[in-house]
């Protein structure tokens, strides 16, 4: 059947195979979005600046402080965290009472203020970042870096720990009745407005965790972010805005579509995830994995 | 959905051409306004951007404008890489700002709208910036001068020497978008004339992130050159990738066909070592070009400037001596030509000429990416592989279909 379409299986293979490593990054991204939304109500459009900040905190440990990736992909994710904490802290924080309309404006002029600033400090044609991993292994059907495929094992592992986190233990619990219920929760004793700053702050980290991933392989470049960012959103909406296991599996899903559209109908490639938006937006307004409120 | 602050800018420049003095000379309201237009915040920003605007006012300095009694003013204005807002600009400028020369305008879609309008209000487009041949072609224009590169000359000299050093057979990665396409037509004519095969071709979105998928398919595909028909970040991640997919290792060779200087510094020598490329101008070319340079460097955050950088100095240079000698800035046909009947000569691109249909002719140098153990210091990164001489190195004067050459 695959040589009907004109392509050899082992073609098809290699590119189900590089669908479900760009998937990965879909994934991670739109996690953080879903549970920064999931809990906060946030619309967080910082999210694409904050995965470019990632990335740029790997470079700059390397270049400025000889510090490795495998140290970057530690640090780097705690401290852009901390630093989306403040930025709940400060200003987020007074929006809550508001309509999300306020947060998505507040969180999108952030975004167009990072990325100018690191534009004017670094330049708009990027920064090099050497593969940590270099090198890779024939399957048979292609070449897949060593690189690649660290990838997609850690960010499995990454998406399944935060489902894991949220849906299944105490903390999550927690997490999950606050938003629902605040005012009961904090009379239980439980510090609401702490836990929410540190659910951003994890989103936040989650988006830089992302960008250190992405450093190796894609440009490191000020819109690297908002080039991203705007698919991401799609998955999100395609997975149903909130739902944590639904962004983790339209993630990968639509990172395989995505790959086998660039074989069959490469110009459709940018395309062909707001097509299928569309479709589930009129068939299923909530999104495949959202609750209908 | 990205706001950028032209219309801030656009206030500022009007802002600043109110208070310009008024001083009566013979030159139009008596100054030599100058408006460097490009893309100030985006992706072309490091190739042209705000270095446009020093070289444009150091290309004054060096003129010795004051001493002369000359009255000289540099605008500058960010085009955001779109025709439409490219267009207002040029239009504010000229009618309410009395702008008499626009330089630079890279980006081929807004440099066709402004080539269009320059020529309507009769006044002078000096462009560096924007690759499409179409503008000493088809499009050409008496108040337009082309200085720097453009797609018939990349694709020439890259194109021409890969082919002869056994590069035979093409697979094409292509922006979807004019340039692109533009591009690859070009360089595939060059190929098949010189006896080459071109065995595929994929167009990508643009601007992409992934090209792993691409890539895939020029390995399969197994042509011995794959030919990057994009620009900026969409080649640096292309090249990114391929190094990280084993295509060079694996024994295909890469042919950059729009590739500037600072794409290589943001990809690395690790990474961009052996890639061939064409340029029209290098840092460190000479002695001259290298103490121009060093000053460049130093006014603007540790970047080397790019061609289109340096072609905005040497146009607005010729274009001073031009004015200077006819004594009047007022006539825009009659300006270039004057700038096409002197020779020029600067110390960027040494001598030269301008062609009738506003085609700037000079040398042009076709590059390789040294390897990290031969860059002796920060931004050493080419080795010159061949000079193609001004008279080769452009489109012939008839092949263009340029309505002004009888």
């Amino acid at each position: 059947m695959f040589e009907l379409l004109g392509i050899p299986p082992q073609a098809f293979f290699g590119q189900l195979l590089l669908g479900l490593i760009n998937g990965a990054f879909y994934a991670m991204l739109s996690l953080g979005l879903a549970v920064i939304f999931g809990l906060l109500n946030v619309i967080n459009f910082t999210h694409g600046a904050q995965y470019m900040m990632g990335a740029f905190g790997a470079w700059m440990l390397l270049t400025w402080l000889g510090l490795p990736f495998w140290v970057a992909l530690v640090v780097v994710p705690i401290l852009i965290g901390a630093f989306g904490m403040v930025l709940e802290r400060a200003l987020l924080r007074h929006l809550y009472h508001l309509d999300h309309l306020y947060g998505l404006l507040l969180t999108f002029g952030l975004a167009l203020i990072i990325e100018g600033l690191y534009r004017q400090q670094f330049g708009s044609s990027g920064q090099p970042y050497v593969n940590p991993m270099p090198g890779g292994t024939n399957l048979g059907f292609m070449f897949l870096p060593y690189y690649r495929a660290f990838i997609i094992v850690f960010s499995l592992a990454v998406c399944v720990a935060t489902w894991y986190m949220i849906e299944r233990t105490k903390l999550g619990s927690y997490l999950r009745a606050a938003t629902e219920r605040p005012d009961l929760v904090q009379a239980f004793g439980i510090n609401v407005p702490r836990m929410i700053t540190l659910t951003y702050g994890f989103g936040v980290g989650l988006a830089a965790l992302a960008g250190v991933l992405a450093a190796p392989a894609y440009q490191v470049s000020p819109p690297m972010g908002s080039n991203l960012i705007i698919v991401v959103f799609a998955v999100v909406v395609i997975g149903g805005m909130g739902s944590i296991m639904g962004s983790i599996l339209t993630g990968f899903g639509l990172g395989v579509i995505e790959g086998l559209t660039k074989v069959f109908y490469p110009e459709a490639s940018s395309t062909v995830i707001f097509v299928i938006m569309a479709i589930v937006l009129m068939i299923k307004p909530a999104g495949l994995f959202g609750k209908q409120k | 959905m990205k706001l950028k602050p032209t219309t801030l800018k656009a206030a500022i420049t009007a802002a600043a051409a109110l208070f310009a003095g008024t001083a009566a000379a013979q030159y139009s309201d008596g100054v030599i306004k100058i408006g460097v237009m490009n893309d100030m915040s985006g992706l072309y920003a490091d190739i042209a951007g705000p270095g446009s605007v020093w070289a444009a006012k150091k290309a004054v300095e060096d003129f010795g404008a004051a001493a002369k009694g000359l009255k000289v003013e540099v605008l500058g204005a960010d085009h955001q890489n779109k025709p439409d807002v490219g267009s207002n600009i040029v239009r504010q400028w000229i009618d309410v700002d009395k702008v008499d020369v626009i330089v630079d305008v890279p980006t081929s879609s807004v440099a066709l709208a402004v080539n269009q309008i320059v020529r309507d209000k009769n006044k002078v487009f000096l462009n560096s910036g924007a690759a499409t041949s179409d503008l000493t072609g088809k499009a050409c224009s008496p108040n337009t001068v082309h200085w720097t590169y453009d797609t018939w000359m990349l694709a020439n000299a890259t194109g021409k020497a890969t082919v002869k050093t056994g590069g035979d057979t093409w697979f094409f990665l292509t922006a979807d978008y004019a340039f692109g396409h533009a591009l690859e037509r070009d360089t595939e004519a060059v190929v098949v004339k010189n006896g080459g095969k071109v065995l595929g071709k994929v167009r990508h979105p643009f601007p992409g992130q992934d090209f792993s998928s691409f890539l895939l398919q020029a390995q399969a595909s197994k042509a011995k050159v794959i030919g990057l028909a994009n620009a900026g970040g969409d080649t640096i991640n292309s090249i990114k990738q391929a190094s990280e997919f084993g295509i060079v290792k694996g024994g295909q060779n890469l042919a950059g066909l729009l590739v500037f200087v600072n794409d290589i510094h943001a990809l690395g020598l690790p990474t961009a070592q052996g890639l061939l490329l064409t340029e029209s101008f290098y840092w460190d070319k000479d002695d001259a070009t290298r103490a121009w340079s060093k000053e460049y460097f130093a006014a603007n955050k540790n970047k080397m400037p790019s061609m289109v950088i340096a072609g905005v100095y040497a146009s607005v240079l010729h274009y001073l001596k031009a004015v200077t000698e006819l004594k009047s800035d007022a006539d825009g046909v009659k300006v270039v030509e004057k700038m096409k009947s002197m020779p020029t000569d600067d110390k960027l691109f040494g001598k030269g000429s301008i062609r009738v249909d506003g085609r700037k002719l000079h040398d042009v140098y076709l590059f390789e990416v040294k390897k990290p153990a031969e860059s002796k210091a920060p931004w050493d990164y080419y080795k010159l592989r061949a000079t193609i001489p001004a008279a080769e190195a452009f489109r012939p004067l008839a092949d263009g279909g340029c309505p002004l050459v009888k």
